[in-house]
């Protein structure tokens, strides 16, 4: 047994960007323990609700995260729509279905680049940004921002997609298609990224339970939890059924999100294959919201909780967000246990930490 | 084989345009609805501040009596909201994003001196039909005073 000593990773490390602190206690070239530490980027979002208005809120609520904004924006919204009874309407929740799953598609991409980034594989990473781009010109084009969407409001959406919009979607879909079937071969066959990520970094179905995990890093373990099953906005409308593996590994927790894409493109196409033709988009809102609720859904790194109560006046008591990476951080440390120092970069990008949204 | 799974996208690479734009020498191009910069139609303000109780991030300020309507854009975040609000339509979401400075300082529009006239008289014949209403009034309680 060699001598123990102790090595800080982040909160500034070349494999991710996002502000993240564990202390790896190592022997050798393992590692025994990892210790988190996160508050680097706390910017007291939650405590704005208790200053701003509660149709303001929904632009701070979806400034929580850059790459999943669309669906905190939407987990704000059904929160309130829920304590206020307000049935938004067919129309407004396929438009949040399409949006949602298209912002899942970026940002699987961007894991997927990270990824490659993350292994060494640099033209594979250009490649998957690359792919990323043209969903992201479909943000653009349909809602009028790249990441940001401010689409959502209390009570239904603001913008429509027409009928060229929905074609070109459905275009550039095909075209998305047939780039990442190329790119699924070399994620799925090529020796050299084999050799990275099989049969490193496994977590079981009963540690995966144990430490209340979520989103695609559970599903690699077999557990079968996504909150699209839950049937929020049009996906009780829709055929959904979630992708699990059973290896646990970093090489299922790729194949889970790479399939995934592939999942998304098939909802996105059903959607606007069954999306009503009447122009409705919103539900008039009277009055100040008064209740609480709990609001899960699946954003693109696992299960988010949405706590919204509020007394009857204009400005809400408290909301309280709970993200997929802070429910991911203890099966994080459990799976960096006996693992080498060489593969840390790896294993945390693997969960695909987003801290910001995180500290919230 | 599998290790050269990569190798006919990477020679198609070589022949490719960049996919990349060479930013600033070649215009961005925008769709159509791009949430870029807030822009306002300032002759047919009311000033009435919808849009300033509606800016979540505190970017505008409105001034009745000098009639202007003022952004900090480096506050704004473009959500759009204050459009959404604007009784009278006035004010649009623009293409283009907003352009990087050196200090961070205000834009002020200020409405054209022929709608400011006008709004001043319209506020002047609004205050002495008032001064007379009230004046009507003055006299009516005191003679039912004396009756």
């Amino acid at each position: 047994m060699g001598k123990r000593s102790v090595i800080p990773f982040g909160p500034q490390h070349p494999v991710l960007p996002e502000p993240i602190h564990i202390d790896l206690v190592v022997e050798d070239e393992k590692v025994v323990e990892a210790v988190p530490s996160i508050g680097f980027v706390h910017r007291g979002l939650e405590s704005l609700a208790e200053k701003k208005d509660f149709n303001q809120l929904v632009y701070v609520a979806e400034r929580t995260c850059g790459i999943c904004s669309f669906q905190h924006g939407m987990g704000y919204c059904e929160a309130v729509e829920h304590i206020m009874g307000l049935e938004v309407p067919r129309r407004a929740k396929f438009l949040r279905t399409i949006w949602a799953e298209l912002s899942r598609i970026h940002s699987h991409l961007l894991w997927l680049g990270l990824l490659a980034d993350g292994f060494g594989f640099e033209n594979l990473f250009y490649q998957c940004w690359r792919i990323r781009e043209k969903i992201l010109d479909l943000h653009e084009l349909t809602a009028g921002g790249r990441l940001i969407f401010s689409v959502n409001k209390v009570g239904g959406v603001i913008k429509d997609i027409e009928g060229d919009k929905l074609d070109t979607i459905l275009s550039t879909l095909d075209e998305v298609d047939d780039e990442l079937r190329v790119i699924r071969s070399v994620f799925f066959e090529d020796r050299t990224v084999l050799s990275r990520l099989k049969g490193v970094g496994i977590l079981s179905k009963e540690q995966i339970n144990d430490l209340g995990a979520v989103g695609p890093f559970a599903r690699a373990s077999g557990v079968r939890v996504d909150m699209r099953m839950l049937g929020y906005a049009a996906y009780d409308e829709l055929s959904f059924v979630p992708i699990v593996s059973n290896d646990g590994d970093c090489y299922a927790r790729c194949f889970i999100r790479m399939m995934e894409l592939f999942q998304s493109i098939k909802l996105i196409r059903e959607a606007i294959g069954k999306i009503p033709a009447e122009k409705d988009l919103e539900v008039p809102v009277k009055g100040n919201p008064d209740g609480e609720y709990f609001m899960r859904l699946e954003q693109p790194r696992g299960e988010a909780f949405y706590y919204v109560k509020a007394s009857g006046k204009p400005i809400l008591d408290r909301m309280r967000i709970r993200t997929p990476t802070f429910a991911n951080i203890p099966a994080l440390c459990e799976m960096l246990k006996n693992t080498e120092i060489a593969d840390v970069g790896l294993l945390v990008l693997t969960i695909d930490p987003c801290v910001s949204c995180t500290e919230r | 084989m599998a290790l050269m799974k990569f190798a006919p996208e990477a020679l198609k690479n070589l022949f490719m345009k960049p996919a990349t734009k060479m930013y600033p020498n070649e215009e961005p191009v925008y769709p159509e609805g791009s949430r870029g910069h807030v822009k306002i139609s300032i002759d047919d303000c009311i000033s009435c501040g919808m849009c300033v109780r509606a800016c979540p991030n505190g970017a505008l300020k409105v001034d009745r009596n000098a009639g202007t309507w003022t952004i900090d854009r480096f506050d704004c975040i473009a959500c759009g909201y204050c459009v959404l609000k604007c009784p009278k339509k006035c004010l649009f979401m623009e293409k283009g994003y907003q352009v990087p400075g050196p200090e961070k300082k205000e834009d002020t529009y200020t409405k054209s001196p022929e709608v400011l006239a006008a709004e001043e008289e319209k506020r002047r014949i609004a205050a002495m039909k008032a001064a007379e209403a009230k004046a009507a009034m003055e006299a009516k309680a005191s003679e039912e005073k004396k009756g």
